[in-house]
Order: C-alpha cells, then sequence, then structure tokens
C-alpha cells in the first residue's frame, strides 16, 4: 500500500544469524537516515536448521505495517540449497534482487526478469578464519554490493556493534571480502 | 540513545532505569526474552535488584506482593496461561492496594494452545482491579513502563503494561532509551506510606466482617465494601493521575500527550476505527489510503482500559457518523469487550453514532492490510450486524 517501503525477505536455516544480519542492517540503515525500520522475524516451530524467515522493511518514514512481508523487493538466502526446499521467489516484484549464497556464479540461475547476485560467502569466511557456519556477515557484505542501498562503512559498523568481544575483526574482514567477491548475473 | 532492539528489551531496559528492586518471573513465550533480559542486567551489574526466579506465576506475583508490603519497587511479567494463572493474586494486589508492575506480552489462551498474539489474556483479566495500559510500539512500552511506576505508586493500585506479543515483543524497531538521571528526576525512589516491619509487627488483610467495626485502636475501620467502593473510586480517580503524569513525562522528555486515546486523522472524521496496542498503527496506512477515496476516515488507539476513559471517548467521537471497533477478544455468547464499553460509554450522546465490531487477529491470525481496508470501507457504506470476523476462514 506504501510506496516507501523497500521490503527485503530474508531466507536462513535456524541458527544461521539471518536474524542478526537482519538487525545488523537494520542499525545500519537507521544510522544512515532511514527513520523506518522494522525487523519482523517469522516464528513458527523452528529447530536448528530448518528454513526460516525474517522480513526487513526500511524506510525514510516510521513504518506502521509490522506484519511480515508478501512482496518483497529484494531476498536475500543464505544457503543455496535452500533454494531446493523454499519457493524464495514467492512475491518477488518484477525486476527484484535475489542474492544467494553460493559457490556457483550468478550467471548460473536464472530467474525471469529478476536481478540475481551470489557470493561464495562459506568460502569467505573460512578464509577468514571464522568458524565453519558462521556466515551471516558475510551475507551483509553481499547485500551491500547488490542493493547498493547502504554504503559498505555504516554496515561494518554495525557489524563491530554487534559483535563487540566476539570476533569483530573476522567478521568485518568476512563481509568486506563477500563485497569484493560478489558475482552480478544478468538480468534476464 | 537510539537503539534497535526488540519490544522486550524496551520493557527490560524501562524496568531497568525504573530501578526496580525485586523481579521475580516464570518464563512464557512470547514474555521470555524480557526476564532473561531482565536477569542479564542484574547477572552484570547493571540493575541493583534482586532476581527471584519462583517456580510459577503464581509465586512471581505473590513475591512481588510480599516486596511491595515492604516497600519496595517489583516487577513481574507474564503472558496468556501464566496470567491466568496468578488471577487470584491479580485480585489480591489490587485488593491490598500494592503499586506492583508488571508487563503483559499479550498471547492467545490455551486450549488449545497457542503461543501467537490476541489480546484474550488481558481482557480476561480486566475486572481484577489493576489499571491496564497498551502500548502500540517500542517507544510507548519503554515509556510507558516508567510511567507506570509513577501512577501506581500514586494511587497504591497495580498496573499492567500490555503490549502485543511477538508483533511487538519480537520485532525490532528503533527507539530511544532515556538518560538515567532524567528518568530519576521523573520517578524519585518510592517512599511507601507504610510498610512491614519487624520492628512494628501488624496484619494485613485479614479476614473483613461485612459491616464496618472498630479496629485495634478503637477506630472504625472500613468494611469490605467501603475497601471496595474506595478501589473504585480511587480507580476512577487514577484517571486524572495518568494524565497528570503523562503531562510530566511529556514537559521532560517530550513524547507522549495522548494518554487515553491517540487519534490520526481525526479531527474532520465522520468515521472512527478504534482498536487497542499495535494494530492502530498499522489502521493508520489504511486511514490514510481511504482518505485518498474521499472517505473521511480517522482511527483512535486506546491507551488506557481500566479504568475506562468514558469521557475522552465521548469527547473524540461525539461527532463521528459511525464508530468501528476492531478486536483481538470476545466475550463469548455477547460481542467484543471493548465494543460493549463503547456503546455503553455513548449511550447519552445527543448523537449517537452506529458502532461497528470486527474481530480478528485470534491466535496470531495474520491481519492482512487489505483486509483492514475491504473492512472500514464496508463499514463506511453499509450496515451489518456485529460482531463480523476478520480473516476468519470457514
Amino acid at each position: 500500500m506504501r510506496e516507501d517501503i523497500i521490503q527485503i525477505r530474508w531466507h536462513g536455516r535456524g541458527g544461521q544469524g539471518a536474524i542478526t544480519a537482519a538487525k545488523i542492517v537494520a542499525s545500519a540503515a537507521f544510522s544512515s537516515g532511514f527513520a523506518g525500520v522494522v525487523m519482523t522475524p517469522t516464528f513458527g516451530t523452528e529447530r536448528r536448521g530448518a528454513p526460516v524467515l525474517t522480513s526487513l522493511k526500511i524506510s525514510k518514514h516510521k513504518i506502521n505495517d509490522l506484519s511480515p512481508i508478501t512482496e518483497p523487493d529484494m531476498v536475500v538466502v543464505f544457503d543455496h540449497l535452500l533454494l531446493k526446499e523454499v519457493d524464495v521467489t514467492n512475491g518477488l516484484k518484477e525486476g527484484g534482487i535475489i542474492m544467494i549464497n553460493s559457490p556457483r556464479p550468478a550467471a548460473d540461475y536464472s530467474y525471469k526478469g529478476m536481478n540475481v547476485f551470489t557470493s561464495d560467502i562459506n568460502s569467505v569466511a573460512s578464509s577468514v578464519g571464522l568458524p565453519p557456519g558462521i556466515i551471516n556477515t558475510g551475507v551483509i557484505g553481499l547485500f551491500a554490493k547488490a542493493t547498493g542501498l547502504l554504503d559498505l562503512e555504516p554496515l561494518l559498523q554495525a557489524i563491530n556493534i554487534e559483535f563487540e568481544g566476539r570476533n569483530p575483526e573476522k567478521n568485518i574482514e568476512a563481509a568486506r571480502l563477500a563485497y569484493e567477491n560478489t558475482m552480478i548475473g544478468e538480468s534476464r | 540513545m537510539h537503539v534497535i532492539e526488540s519490544g522486550n528489551v524496551a520493557a527490560a531496559n524501562g524496568v531497568k532505569l525504573a530501578r526496580a528492586h525485586v523481579v521475580a518471573a516464570y518464563p512464557i513465550t512470547p514474555q521470555t526474552p524480557l526476564t532473561e533480559k531482565l536477569s542479564e542486567f542484574v547477572d552484570a551489574g547493571e540493575m541493583d535488584a534482586e532476581y527471584i526466579p519462583v517456580e510459577s506465576e503464581h509465586s512471581a506475583l505473590s513475591v512481588c506482593i510480599a516486596a511491595s508490603s515492604a516497600g519496595s519497587r517489583p516487577f513481574t511479567a507474564t503472558s496468556a496461561n501464566g496470567l491466568l494463572y496468578m488471577s487470584e493474586q491479580l485480585h489480591w494486589a489490587a485488593g491490598a492496594r500494592l503499586p506492583i508492575v508488571m508487563c503483559v506480552v499479550n498471547r492467545g489462551i490455551g486450549a488449545p494452545w497457542t503461543v501467537w498474539n490476541d489480546q484474550q489474556d488481558a481482557f480476561s483479566q480486566r475486572d481484577a482491579g489493576w489499571v491496564q495500559l497498551f502500548a502500540c510500539d517500542h517507544q510507548q512500552i519503554i515509556d510507558t513502563v516508567i510511567q507506570a511506576y509513577a501512577i501506581a505508586e500514586t494511587v497504591s493500585i497495580p498496573v499492567m503494561v500490555c503490549y502485543d506479543g511477538y508483533i511487538l515483543s519480537h520485532t525490532y524497531m528503533p527507539f530511544e532509551i532515556p538518560d538515567s538521571d532524567t528518568v530519576d528526576g521523573f520517578l524519585p525512589a518510592f517512599s511507601p506510606e507504610y510498610a512491614l516491619n519487624p520492628a512494628k509487627p501488624c496484619n494485613l488483610n485479614t479476614v473483613t466482617l461485612p459491616d464496618i467495626r472498630p479496629d485495634v485502636r478503637g477506630d472504625t475501620a472500613p468494611g469490605y465494601m467501603e475497601i471496595r467502593h474506595n478501589l473504585h473510586t480511587d480507580m476512577r480517580e487514577a484517571l486524572n493521575v495518568i494524565k497528570t503524569v503523562d503531562e510530566k513525562f511529556y514537559s521532560i522528555f517530550g513524547r507522549g500527550g495522548h494518554c487515553f486515546i491517540e487519534p490520526y486523522n481525526c479531527e474532520d472524521a465522520e468515521y472512527i476505527a478504534v482498536c487497542i496496542g499495535s494494530l492502530s498503527y498499522q489502521l493508520r496506512d489504511v486511514v490514510d489510503a481511504l482518505r485518498q477515496d474521499r472517505i473521511k476516515i480517522g482511527v483512535c488507539g486506546l491507551r488506557v482500559y481500566r479504568p475506562f476513559p468514558d469521557e475522552a471517548i465521548r469527547e473524540t467521537f461525539k461527532s463521528a457518523k459511525g464508530i468501528i471497533v476492531l478486536e483481538k477478544a470476545l466475550s463469548y455468547g455477547y460481542e467484543g469487550a471493548l465494543y460493549a464499553d463503547i456503546k455503553a460509554a455513548l449511550y447519552d450522546c445527543d448523537n449517537r453514532p452506529f458502532i461497528h465490531n470486527y474481530i480478528l487477529g485470534l491466535g496470531g491470525r495474520e491481519i492482512k492490510t487489505q483486509q483492514l481496508l475491504d473492512a472500514l470501507r464496508q463499514s463506511c457504506t453499509i450496515d451489518i450486524p456485529v460482531p463480523q470476523w476478520i480473516g476468519l476462514k470457514m
């Protein structure tokens, strides 16, 4: 109904830190002048490893509708294997952005009318020395490059605050590397 | 300082700033992260309070009753069946006139089990003698928790601060955490008129005979009925106190100013939608859309359910053609309780508006903006029987 709201849906697995990643993006958006940021985790009977999703809405103005996103402008996929389990493009607007943590190049994916971006975040995270499975900060780098919505710097600052006392340097490095390694598919 | 956190964390920060001395709580979804955050504050030494892990909600409120009787500032929080398990002590706390503050993170009641949001839990305890305040967003949660202590300690009546489970409790949005010194200026340390004191033993709330009688000092003591009458009159007086506290809060923090009813686009409104909690903000977008179709409609969020702000309701609704009450609760066998209350408040108006009633969102049923748009448009157009249901799949 309101056209000033950018809607981002995050698909992850329980335990992958999708909520933390969305919260970091929310913080960076707020400090970048978006007065309205609302992050709504969708709760059900989620378990570690099972598909989960989180809604993030961003606007220059206060957001009143806290309901989950049904027509996202962009979707973030924490694990390319989720593509086999979940219809991540459900409701995605024409020309929407799909960001996938995948070892495969973006050109390998074909979503009609959509823009696909990939980054091999598992490798990135491992190369900076993060424990296996800690990929949510790398995803933020992918997000920054793919959307151009926010500058990388406020995102890295938000990571630094969120991960205070828990390896902020490695997480920042993962985000920076994933940003640099993001591959762009052709719009089809 | 602005932060982006969940509604539960907003509440926990309010409790911390209010300098609660005793926290006693039993975890229940979706309240759990609130009490977890408080236990972290206490553990880290950020909050000078005793955290008492109890074995049930009944015990949680019993601990708060004891702590408050001893003159300290207690806090507890619960949801749904946890609130119902407290029910006996809810009435006790109100009858004993103890200024306890409790967050109720609104959730549907089992059976069947649900962990998701509606407001049947708080509504079902409407007549327990507690002040019931409702918040629409995180800023209101933290601000209302702080104000709740000022209200409770002025009128010696316990206060519930209610907010929607998940929709607010687990959603992240920006809010400002006020400065601790400024809050101390607004809410001074609690100094009760009397408190349990081992040096001066006394009985409190013993068996009270039906009629008045002399007490141990020979003074005429009120009977049970006088005590109930006093609770009622003080509850009505609480309306003035809520207003005074809101004005003071506004003058210091610059937030508030609508302590009973928060109106949106109501100045020239022919139709006004009314509800309690976060839904009233969601309806603002709906009202904006209907205004584009030249339907003169506004929305009001009710911030206080008990004491009922009937004068403010008459003042706000008196020139409207129609009132549309949307509720996440139901008085089974009749209609929405809020609808019935609003209808009664408007009975004496010269120009009685028509009033519609919609039941929605029970047990977390999603409330789609389009459904709200359709419902409000319908109510502005045709007469319909009540209550109507939104989102019912039958």
